[in-house]
């Protein structure tokens, strides 16, 4: 009893040394997991910690309300408007089908939209929201809102969207919104950089020029969201701030004007008006025009289509995208090219019967009969094209190429939009690189009247005209107003003014002279005033009588494609021929005659003479820049003096 | 002497003064903080785990105290019938039992889903102490006393672990191992065995399911699939790490929150109590389980039944090992197995074994005088 007793103590004198060991063991396993625990939770706790907030925190950015683009005189041509937009969070909504049928009765909400949410909901999160409709009408608004007791899971919001100048006359310079696109992403780094989902970006024309500083800077809504990304609350609002405002030089009621007188008439066509001292773009017109706040929300496939099936092209910019032979608007740069160069005096004389015979060629004037005998003057009045056939082979079209690109075309003339294009002002070197054919005589001949490989936009030959008008000086032209800049140039016109009338010939930097000689400019003006104002002049029909009114300019007709010998024959009228292959109308024009300040220039597509299509348009813009002058003037300092 | 030693009948009153009452309160301060930590997993509210959980804590410890009064020679002498019914329950799981998520761990007793595989912990320690209580030291390294505890350990673990419950099977294998060596089994025996078990390894791998294969290569290096079989280990580093020394405050956590922590009911409990409670509330954590770990050591040590001694210790140490496991799981140290922590865990088949081996512990507490045999 007493031996087993003993083993017995024996055992648990063992058991207990042997839980003493494991006890031990214990001891440092419990210090090792308290070091993890303090390695975890004080050592790495920063580590930890931020990765929490990594996990729980989630930030979005909110769009800023983008600049308003207003005219000269703070008409808004784009702001923001309140819409009302429909929209639904998925996971809220009991049942798919009803709630779409309902809705399909309070608004319009046809089978195509539903299939096209019904699409965008398979790639989303049941609670992220998704918009039905981001412009709703008033009513449709009002009857949501009475009907939402019965509908679930839908949200009327009241947002905040682009909304451009309802006729649509500044569609094309304004340009327009919309959603941000992958190839609006490649292409800037700016966009990429702010990287606001749903943000509307400028497409097109003042939109897209201004779009980084119109942006503004993005809000910021931080939220606490779980595992599976859902927003629980809201932690955090930082309002944005709304991009810069901005005044174009536009006047919208000039805009209104020009826009109507071209959309009367179903033209297509371009008008463009310039300060001739400031080269504010006083107006830019395309027609036909378009609807841009389509745009804006994402236009429909329908819509598209119709805008780009149109042969008028209503989407483009015509004023300066669209490149045309100038015609006969380009004889004021030949003639002065010609007398800078000495290559004529203006009492140098042609004999016009109608056509030339040169380097066994035939070459037409307009006129069949012949013009007679003509001067430099009566040649550009009257649109003379033998005798600028005559002097254009005299003075060769290197010369012409370089008076030409001096008054501006040949190059862009804003060089501030995307869309608009350089023009050719051709040359020797020109055809040898690009065609790849030596030059021939004959091209000089048909370039002195703006025919052949000459291409130039609305915008490029309204500078020209300004140039001229302005008494020969280079200005450049701008469509952002500015007034600190307009300050600064107004100041050097006054210097200028100044000078000329203490007939004083100093240097004044910051004005640079286009001529060699004064007077060669002011021959080229006066005869453009004969070709307006006195009889057998080509725009005498379209001139203005009234004191101040009274105008002066150039018509031009430019032909699409070579008149056979056969057509000639048939003496086919214009209008006889199909729209695609009649003449483009062209009219460029300064006014007032006496101390001008405007250039304008008119191009209508396929609208035959220029006599009777463009210039008669241009009569009626000039009145409306005319009578609006007064009030322009007042928002700058006056400078209507004669040059 | 024999008289002293074997003072029968004990009253009712004097079962009760000799309770171990510091025992009972860190058992039922580790209930109270228990309640709080399942009420923070429900967001502040009572809501199902956090009621169930209360309630079966107040049974269970209604049971413990029981389980206490009643007689060691009780426990000692329906040790193995004990062990069977839980083997034959475990046979009946593999048979019955209810599946869920791909594995049979419960069976349905009509008033409750048992998992059997967590009675096993406690079921196969008494079965151990049982035996070995009085084999004399010499004699435990001979065959014959091998085969039998062999046999008694593996077949549970072996029933267990093809549920599949790695986890459970695990840790019901390292409960056994260490009552067998506390008996008094030879060291070179444990050496053995783990060459043994080292040779096995690439077979024992063979047999396990492709989700267990990918938490130990998960564990080895979760940032390799930061979304998928790591996401567990991370979000849990995460919570504990972020908790600081003094946590993000009761409710507070986010981590579990905002739903990043899982499981957070069952074995990611101790994250949300430390990523609320941080270094100090895990610290204090800690203690109590330190606490009852010494307490139930310190029972045994003074026992005077071989039995009750080893009985004491074997749980102590499993008791040990559930606590250490599943922390250090949490902590990233070892692969996430599915170990709950005793107590803090949501489970009841769990919280009834705890409760009932911490019964018998009290009952070798106030009986600690009687010899068993």
């Amino acid at each position: 009893m007493l031996g087993f007793s003993e083993t017995f103590q024996n055992k648990s004198t063992l058991i207990s040394r042997r839980m003493f060991i494991l006890s031990s063991l214990k001891v440092a396993v419990f210090i090792g997991i308290i070091s993890r625990l303090f390695y975890l939770q004080i050592s790495e706790n920063i580590k930890w910690r931020s990765l929490s907030d990594k996990n729980r925190l989630r930030e979005w950015k909110i769009s800023p309300e983008r600049g308003t683009i207003r005219d000269y005189f703070g008409n808004e041509l784009a702001k923001n408007n309140q819409v009302f937009q429909l929209h639904m969070i998925p996971e809220d909504v009991p049942n798919l089908e009803k709630l779409f049928f309902k809705l399909s009765r309070i608004i319009d909400f046809n089978k195509t939209k539903q299939s096209k949410i019904i699409k965008r909901l398979k790639k989303r999160k049941p609670w992220e929201t998704i918009i039905i409709s981001d412009n709703l009408s008033w009513r449709e608004f009002t009857r949501i809102n009475l009907f939402l007791h019965e509908i679930q899971g839908i949200k009327p919001v009241v947002s905040l969207a682009r909304r451009y100048a309802d006729e649509g006359s500044s569609a094309h310079v304004i340009g327009y919104v919309s959603d941000t696109s992958v190839k609006d992403l490649e292409n800037s780094k700016f966009l990429r950089d702010i990287n606001i989902p749903g943000l509307k970006v400028g497409k097109t024309g003042i939109e897209k020029v201004l779009n980084e500083a119109m942006i503004g800077k993005p809000g910021l809504q931080r939220f606490e969201v779980n595992a599976y990304g859902k927003r629980i609350k809201e932690l955090k609002l930082v309002k944005g701030v709304k991009g810069k405002d901005f005044n174009v030089t536009i006047d919208q009621e000039v805009q209104k004007t020009a826009s109507k007188a071209l959309e009367d008439k179903k033209y297509s066509g371009s008008i463009c008006v310039m300060d001739i001292f400031t080269g504010d773009i006083v107006s830019m017109v395309s027609a036909p025009t378009f609807d841009a706040n389509k745009f804006v929300h994402g236009i429909s496939y329908e819509d598209w289509e119709i805008l780009i099936k149109n042969k008028k092209k209503p989407l483009i910019n015509k004023c300066l995208a669209g490149l045309y032979p100038p015609g006969s608007t380009i004889k004021p740069v030949v003639a002065l090219s010609a007398l800078e160069n000495d290559v004529i005096s203006p009492k140098f004389v042609v004999e016009c019967k109608g056509s030339v015979d040169r380097y066994d060629q035939t070459y037409h004037c307009w006129k069949e009969k012949g013009h007679g005998l003509m001067n430099l003057r009566n040649a550009i009045k009257q649109s003379c094209d033998v005798y600028f056939y005559e002097i254009s082979r005299r003075l060769g079209i290197d010369r012409l190429a370089l008076t030409s690109k001096r008054f501006g075309l040949g190059q862009p003339a804003l060089n501030i939009f995307n869309e608009e294009r350089a023009g050719i002002v051709p040359n020797t070197e020109w055809k040898l690189k690009i065609i790849g054919k030596p030059w021939y005589i004959g091209e000089t001949l048909i370039s002195g009247i703006g025919q052949g490989y000459f291409l130039s936009s609305p915008v490029q030959l309204c500078l020209m005209m300004a140039q001229f008008a302005n008494g020969g000086y280079k200005i450049k032209p701008r469509i952002v107003d500015d007034r600190y800049a307009l300050q600064e140039t107004i100041n050097l016109w006054r210097k200028e003014f100044n000078l000329i009338n203490k007939k004083l010939d100093l240097p004044n930097p910051g004005l640079e002279k286009l001529y060699r000689n004064k007077e060669n400019i002011k021959f080229v003006l006066d005869s453009l005033y004969g070709a307006t104002n006195e009889p057998r002049g080509t725009s005498y029909r379209s001139r203005l009588k009234k004191p101040g009114y009274i105008f002066a300019g150039k018509t031009g007709t430019s032909q699409i494609q070579r008149i056979t010998q056969e057509e000639r024959k048939l003496k086919l009228k214009n209008e006889d021929l199909p729209y695609e292959k009649r003449d483009h109308s062209l009219f460029i024009g300064f006014a007032p005659y006496k101390n001008p300040r405007y250039a304008i220039s008119v191009i209508i597509e396929h609208g035959g003479a220029g006599s009777t299509g463009a210039a008669p348009i241009a009569k009626k813009i000039l009145k409306k820049v005319l009578d609006r002058h007064l009030l322009r003037k007042k928002n700058q300092l006056d400078l209507f003096q004669e040059v | 002497m024999k008289k002293h030693f074997q003072r029968g009948n004990m009253s009712f009153f004097e079962k009760f003064l000799a309770l171990d009452f510091l025992l009972i309160f860190f058992i039922l301060s580790l209930g109270v903080v228990s309640f709080f930590a399942m009420y923070s997993t429900e967001q502040g509210n009572f809501g199902y785990y956090t009621n169930s959980h209360i309630y079966r804590f107040i049974i269970f410890f209604v049971l413990f105290l029981g389980v206490s009064f009643l007689k060691i020679k009780f426990f000692h002498k329906s040790a193995y019938i004990f062990y069977f019914i839980v083997l034959i329950l475990l046979i009946a799981v593999n048979i019955f039992g209810i599946s869920s998520s791909g594995s049979k761990r419960w069976i349905n007793l009509f008033f409750i889903n048992l998992q059997p595989s967590e009675l096993m912990k406690v079921a196969l320690i008494i079965f151990l102490a049982r035996y070995y209580y009085k084999i004399p030291s010499k004699s435990i390294s001979k065959v014959k006393h091998i085969m039998i505890p062999f046999f008694a350990l593996l077949l549970p673990v072996f029933l267990v672990g093809s549920q599949p419950d790695l986890g459970t099977s695990l840790l019901i294998l390292i409960g056994g191992v260490a009552v067998i060596w506390l008996a008094g089994l030879r060291i070179k025996f444990f050496f053995y065995s783990f060459f043994m078990l080292i040779f096995l390894t690439p077979v024992g791998i063979a047999f396990l399911k492709p989700y267990q294969k990918e938490r130990v290569l998960t564990f080895l290096n979760p940032e390799n699939d930061p979304l998928g079989a790591g996401y567990q280990i991370i979000q849990s580093k995460i919570a504990i790490g972020s908790g600081g020394i003094f946590g993000k405050g009761f409710l507070q956590g986010s981590q579990s929150y905002l739903d990043y922590l899982p499981e957070k009911h069952t074995d990611f409990i101790f994250t949300l109590f430390s990523e609320e409670f941080g270094f100090i509330g895990s610290l204090l954590l800690l203690l109590i389980y330190v606490m009852i770990i010494y307490r139930v050591t310190a029972i045994g040590y003074k026992s005077r039944s071989n039995f009750a001694r080893l009985y004491c210790f074997g749980f102590a140490t499993a008791f040990f090992i559930y606590v250490t496991v599943n922390m250090s799981m949490v902590l990233g140290l070892l692969p996430i197995v599915g170990a709950p922590l005793p107590i803090m865990s949501y489970g009841g088949s769990s919280m009834l074994s705890i409760m009932l081996g911490l019964g018998i512990v009290m009952s070798c507490k106030i009986h600690q005088q009687e010899e068993t045999t």
